[in-house]
């Protein structure tokens, strides 16, 4: 019998963290004898555990680490079809296809998630508005079913399960590899202009205004700024290089320097993070910022710059921290942000670490976070219990104009918002029933959530 | 184009040393018993390294390994070294309960391997180059109520190697014994505390190096050697009291 390992868990906010009995398999047969063997009431997927929340944790039941599933399978130079394990890291992936030319076509902030993690929680990054969501890019994966069956799902073969499976947080099943389409690029690096705005409209307005000619946009925001700076933001946006943009000096555009990696060694006291302290470090971040065009930047600082520093989630101390992630539809995002930012304002709460972005279309996933309109996330320091109950605040602005939250950041929303904020949860459900009516797969958010039945 | 051949190549310690090895350039001969596994670990290593990579069915109960060994050289007549990390385990207490159940622990990991390395030895002595490295244990060391019979099938096998060491010097082929201590692979996970365990890439690493260097014997990681150091050396009179 394949062994087990008892052992909390968290996501990477570190709240909650949740006893879990956890499974390391090797390959498929071990995960049908996992499945079928009854030792666990149910069981969840689990990658790189960077999703923030109770995503991917089972409390009292099952964890099925994907971290052996970790071999790359094919790839084709001449159309960039990738085709690999689900426990490849995008970390890995950028390592080797990044020197012949080719980069992931979606990415996170952090490059330390699994392909399998990705399309679970369908990840979208700075590109959004231009190029959607990871699973826009999977031509096809293997999805091994509760019933101990391995699928093939896409477009065109099995496309309920596909339409499920992406964004559908390791419900419907373990993925155990995919077929993604790497973009082609000719260089390691990005062109960047920064753009500084004095507040949330002037943000907003360089977005729709510049948006279409950048394929990675993103702005840093500052929650705390308050009056007439209320969303003053950052806006970095930026393309691929040409190798004739790159100044003579770098003689291999396909390899980026080795950057030093800093680690936070243990969580820190909570008080160093202060409302004080992340005012000041905002006004000098803001202050830090000239408007600056056409810079190169390296894939990995423009993509990752906290991937820089080793267990940055500690710096919010030991109680961890909820990152809040919405999504707001154009005709109300600019009143919703200007009422989630001004409570965050007031509160002091937030922390430096908050984006706004512009995103763009929803694609088939039933339980896809993105759609076209504005997304922001920022994190919320878990300093007392009263976060909780001005988070609820927070969720009633979001249903109140209309926007929903992103569910690999959630670990507080009510099982009523939840289906508000996702209509197509009953078609979810439907396929769910018929796919895995004995709900082997469940996790902590699932039942939090309503999604699988059972007990907290 | 030569190779180096890993036998019992999807252990987790064989998995992460093909890896180093194939990062140093070697190309690589991959024996196995589950053919699908030897397959996407080839896909693998020849999509991350650029090298060459073989695979071969092995089944270690077939003691037939003359006829096994000769078809492998005919195919691929250059090899360079071999590193053989298969082992079995198996339940201390169900042999207690079942004595039959002794003999797989034994066969695998002595005759089996005692035979197939008699006919290494053969290929690397009438070449009068290369080396075999091979996974023992520090359950070879001393006798446990916890795991004996596996601890005498590595002892007898450690016992081998020292023979087959001497045999080999004159011919310039290396004997390397690896004594492994706690790994974090499929045979400690859920078993051992996490943070007594080394990574199997640690452990692969430390292999290389021995294998690079003059070492006969390798305690991996080095704490080991001075932890069975101590355990050998305990009187048999307390010993023979203690549970370990």
């Amino acid at each position: 019998m394949p062994d087990v390992r008892r052992a909390p868990l968290s996501g990477w906010g570190l709240y909650p963290v949740e006893d879990c009995f956890i499974y390391r398999p090797e390959r498929v047969q071990d995960l049908v004898r996992i499945l079928s063997s009854d030792q666990q009431s149910s069981y969840i997927p689990r990658g790189l555990g960077r999703s923030y929340g109770d995503t991917a944790q089972n409390k009292g039941a099952g964890v099925l680490l994907n971290e052996l599933f970790n071999h790359f399978l094919s790839f084709d130079s001449s159309n960039g079809i990738l085709e690999c394990e689900a426990g490849v890291s995008l970390a890995e992936i950028n390592q080797y296809l990044v020197p012949k030319g080719f980069f992931l076509p979606v990415t996170p902030g952090t490059k330390f998630v699994t392909v399998g993690g990705a399309i679970a929680n369908d990840i979208h990054g700075k590109n959004h508005h231009k190029d959607g969501c990871f699973s826009e890019h999977v031509l096809d994966f293997h999805l091994l079913l509760a019933d101990g069956s391995i699928q093939k799902c896409s477009r065109d073969e099995n496309r309920e399960i596909f339409r499920a499976t992406i964004g559908g947080i390791g419900l419907t099943g373990f993925i155990l590899s995919a077929r993604i389409r790497m973009q082609r690029v000719e260089t390691g690096y990005i062109v960047v202009d920064y753009r500084k705005a004095r507040n949330l409209d002037e943000a907003l307005k360089l977005f729709s205004e510049g948006d279409n000619k950048y394929q990675h946009s993103v702005a840093w925001i500052d929650c705390l700024a308050n009056g007439g700076s209320l969303g003053r933001s950052v806006l970095m946006r930026g393309n691929h290089a040409m190798r004739s943009e790159l100044p003579k000096d770098i003689r291999d555009p396909l390899r980026i320097p080795d950057k030093r990696k800093l680690n936070v060694p243990f969580a820190f006291p909570s008080m160093v993070l202060n409302q004080l302290s992340i005012a000041l470090f905002n006004k000098v971040y803001y202050a830090s910022f000239t408007d600056n065009t056409h810079k190169i930047v390296d894939y990995d600082s423009f993509f990752y710059p906290l991937d820089a520093v080793q267990n940055w989630n500690r710096i919010y101390g030991k109680k961890g921290f909820v990152q809040y992630q919405v999504v707001l539809p154009p005709e109300t995002s600019r009143e919703g942000l200007v009422s989630l930012l001004e409570k965050l304002s007031k509160s002091r709460r937030s922390s430096f670490l908050a984006v706004l972005k512009s995103s763009g279309s929803a694609n088939e996933g039933l339980l896809s976070f993105p759609y076209t309109g504005h997304t922001l996330a920022l994190d919320l320091p878990i300093k007392d219990q009263a976060v909780f109950p001005f988070l609820r605040e927070l969720d009633d602005i979001v249903i109140k104009y209309g926007g929903r939250v992103y569910l690999a950041k959630d670990s507080e929303i009510s099982p009523e918002l939840f289906r508000q904020m996702y209509p197509k949860l009953n078609q979810f459900q439907e396929l769910r029933q018929k796919l895995d009516p004995n709900q082997i797969f469940s996790s902590s958010m699932s039942r939090r959530l309503g999604i699988t039945e059972g007990t907290l | 184009m030569s190779y180096i051949l890993l036998v019992g190549a999807s252990s987790g310690i064989a998995q992460a040393l093909a890896k180093k090895l194939a990062e140093k350039g070697k190309n690589l001969l991959l024996a196995g018993r589950t053919m699908d596994d030897l397959e996407r670990q080839k896909a693998d290593l020849e999509f991350r390294y650029g090298v060459s990579v073989k695979t071969q069915y092995f089944d270690a109960d077939d003691l037939e390994k003359k006829e096994w060994l000769e078809k492998l050289v005919l195919q691929y007549p250059k090899i360079d070294g071999a590193i053989v990390a298969y082992g079995y385990l198996g339940d201390q207490k169900e042999a207690e309960r079942e004595s039959v159940k002794v003999i797989p622990i034994i066969n695998v990991n002595f005759t089996s391997t005692a035979v197939l390395l008699h006919e290494l030895a053969n290929y690397f002595e009438y070449r009068r180059s290369g080396y075999i490295c091979v996974l023992s244990s520090v359950a070879a060391d001393r006798g446990r109520q916890s795991n004996y019979v596996y601890g005498a099938a590595k002892g007898g096998l450690t016992v081998f190697l020292q023979g087959l060491r001497n045999r080999l010097s004159p011919a310039n082929v290396r004997v390397i014994t690896v004594k492994p201590g706690l790994v974090d692979t499929k045979m400690t996970y859920g078993k051992v505390e996490s943070r007594l365990l080394t990574s199997p890439e640690k452990v692969a690493k430390l292999i290389i190096k021995a294998i690079e260097g003059k070492k006969d014997v390798v305690y991996i990681p080095a704490v080991w050697a001075l932890i069975m150091f101590v355990v050998r050396h305990i009187p048999e009179r307390i010993f023979k009291k203690m549970k370990l």
